[in-house]
């Protein structure tokens, strides 16, 4: 593609301003791209591959300290899976994340779902006012996840909450939304609350996208909604489900704020609730930076396996 | 897997970012009343869930702390303090509210152009040009979109303490600048949209390789630059664990690491309450209607990637 770039300028004397000589002109398609993507691949370099590569070589050393508070020297030496072994061994990480795994098991396809019927609902010929309801769906994405925790945990907190109190006069029912059984599925709440209609627009986006003349067909062929959206829009909506829902995998395992915040007024919240709590714990808190990258290094890699696996899932029931 | 989905691909980009320009098509005639007022009342029952805790925090401003406690929070209670509330949250601690204010503003406004026009020159350049190195870089940030955020905020917590840039305006601002689900997004688009045979009748003209990306690549590109920006702009705005391990300096706080400080003293002292409500409500207001303004430009090269993906 290149070397084609040399020839057809030859042919057009004049009024033009001069094209460069051949030989320079190639290489400077040939210098192009790195320019453009040098500076992104520069700090792409620095801000994630380097931090991974700094993660994964601590999370295989340790380092010793002599003396009392390490006045002695301090020493780092290669671990091998030492600090694996303590991550692993630590039955609070392990349970953060079983929990995180039941969390997500519930809480991905309930907001899935949910995102899908909204978006066929509001994409439908039946739904009045579509803008004013999308706009209303997707408002929650723009506040920030410590911010919809706080407003939440308002709801939330016996005294102040208008929702235990409207229970409590309806049905006489107190209920305690920060108990050891109930506040993972508060949490669920929030995020769906927050997440919902972002999803939902990533649905609309791909539904829009359907060729009016499908709809045609299908009308011709006498499909009632019912049959449009199960035969014709959900199989095209299919990679807008599947991205929404590989997205939702990473962020339960990156599952931070709304715990964090949560825990100052339920008790059943401890610091090792969830993996990244847990890692966040480990370096701050222990100031035990290795084991908390080798946390860090297993939160990955599962974020990584579930997705891939969801992935080949998806894959193989389309063919 | 796209397959069946690919074709409808060029129709989505020519249409660009048109909100909205198709939504009737599917015909509003034969439908009864009666479905439409069940769809319009379900609709509405959704709508009432995410508008609840926006309604209370609104109400809530309005009242002491007193108030707070002891009146339905769904209604308005005897007093009406929301002037003072405000005026307290702007100017407690010599206003460091709007100091955190201006601080996510800055993140979240700089980091979003710079990244968006990063990712930009970059998804351009692989969509363009044919060059060693290109598969393997779509591969490295393709890895990256996957690639928890929090799992790397540690190790560069680490890393910019070695070199000095932790707790400073940097060590926020330098992550923020790099969107990797943006290269994935603009490397598509740019695919689907800049064509080859323009790119080439410019160079005949003598344009330079980048003033071709200047003038055309980020001409055509336009939708989903917005997209990305958008998409960029409330990914730094909203993030909290990063500023969290980075700053230590309550200067340099963005809002939610602010308002989270201020909500984490109202168990001991109950007039950090008003601060807290009066404080979401000034940070909720402008980015709900910016997010409800806004909301038209969010599908722009949205389209085009989620077809893909």
């Amino acid at each position: 593609m290149t070397t084609q770039t040399t020839t057809p300028t030859s042919g057009t004397p004049g009024t033009r301003p001069a094209a460069p000589p051949p030989k320079k002109r190639s290489t400077a398609v040939g210098r192009a791209p790195w320019i453009l993507v040098g500076p992104f691949l520069v700090l792409f370099l620095l801000t994630f591959v380097l931090p991974i590569v700094v993660a994964i070589g601590q999370s295989f050393t340790t380092v010793t300290r002599a003396g009392l508070f390490g006045e002695q020297g301090v020493t780092t030496s290669f671990a091998w899976f030492e600090n694996y072994r303590i991550a692993l061994e630590d039955g609070n990480f392990i349970a953060s994340i079983w929990r995180m795994l039941l969390f997500g098991v519930v809480q991905v396809p309930v907001m899935i779902v949910a995102a899908t019927v909204l978006a066929l609902l509001l994409e439908s010929a039946s739904a009045r006012w579509p803008g004013f309801f999308r706009a209303t769906y997707f408002m929650p994405y723009g506040i920030p996840g410590v911010i919809a925790t706080i407003l939440w945990s308002f709801l939330y907190v016996p005294g102040l909450s208008p929702i235990i109190d409207l229970s409590e006069a309806l049905f006489g029912f107190t209920p305690d939304f920060l108990g050891a059984g109930t506040v993972l599925w508060s949490i669920a709440n929030i995020v769906t609350w927050t997440y919902a209609g972002y999803n939902m627009l990533i649905i609309v986006a791909q539904l829009k996208a359907i060729p009016p003349e499908m709809y045609e067909a299908a009308r011709v062929d006498g499909a009632g909604p019912w049959r449009t959206a199960w035969s014709i829009q959900l199989p095209l909506i299919r990679p807008a489900l599947v991205l929404t829902t590989v997205f939702s995998i990473i962020g339960t395992l990156q599952l931070f704020a709304e715990p964090q915040l949560l825990q100052t007024v339920s008790p059943a919240i401890d610091s090792q609730f969830t993996p990244n709590l847990s890692a966040y714990t480990t370096a701050f808190a222990y100031n035990d930076y290795n084991v908390a990258a080798a946390q860090s290094v297993l939160i990955a890699l599962v974020a990584f396996a579930l997705s891939f696996l969801f992935l080949r899932l998806t894959n193989r029931s389309s063919r | 897997m796209t397959a069946a989905t690919v074709s409808t691909a060029p129709a989505g980009a020519a249409a660009g970012p048109e909100p909205g320009s198709r939504s009737g098509t599917t015909g509003r005639r034969g439908r009864r009343p009666a479905t439409t007022i069940l769809v319009t009342a379900v609709l509405a029952v959704v709508a009432i869930y995410f508008l609840v805790p926006v309604y209370w925090v609104v109400v809530a401003a309005t009242k002491t702390t007193d108030d707070l406690f002891a009146t339905n929070g769904f209604w308005f209670g005897t007093s009406f303090a929301l002037f003072d509330n405000l005026s307290a949250v702007l100017t407690y601690d010599g206003g460091v509210f709007v100091r955190w204010f201006a601080n996510s503003v800055l993140y979240a406004g700089v980091g979003g152009l710079i990244a968006t026009y990063l990712a930009a020159a970059g998804g351009y350049a692989l969509a363009k040009y044919r060059f060693r190195g290109r598969n393997l870089i779509f591969g490295l940030v393709l890895g990256g979109v996957l690639v928890p955020g929090t799992a790397t905020a540690l190790p560069l917590f680490l890393l910019f303490s070695q070199l000095g840039l932790a707790n400073t305006y940097w060590s926020v601002l330098i992550p923020s600048l790099v969107s990797p689900f943006g290269f994935f997004l603009c490397r598509i688009y740019a695919d689907a949209t800049v064509d080859s045979s323009l790119v080439e009748a410019a160079r005949i003209d003598g344009a330079g390789e980048l003033r071709i990306f200047h003038t055309i690549g980020l001409r055509i590109m336009t939708p989903a630059l917005v997209t990305v920006f958008l998409f960029q702009l409330v990914g730094i705005w909203n993030n909290y664990f990063l500023p969290l391990v980075m700053l230590s300096d309550q200067e340099l706080y963005p809002i939610t690491l602010g308002l989270n400080n201020w909500r984490s003293q109202t168990d001991r002292l109950p007039e950090f309450y008003e601060l807290t409500t009066g404080g979401v409500l000034l940070s909720v207001i402008p980015l709900a209607v910016a997010m409800i303004a806004l909301q038209r430009f969010w599908r722009g090269g949205l389209t085009e990637g989620a077809v893909k993906a």
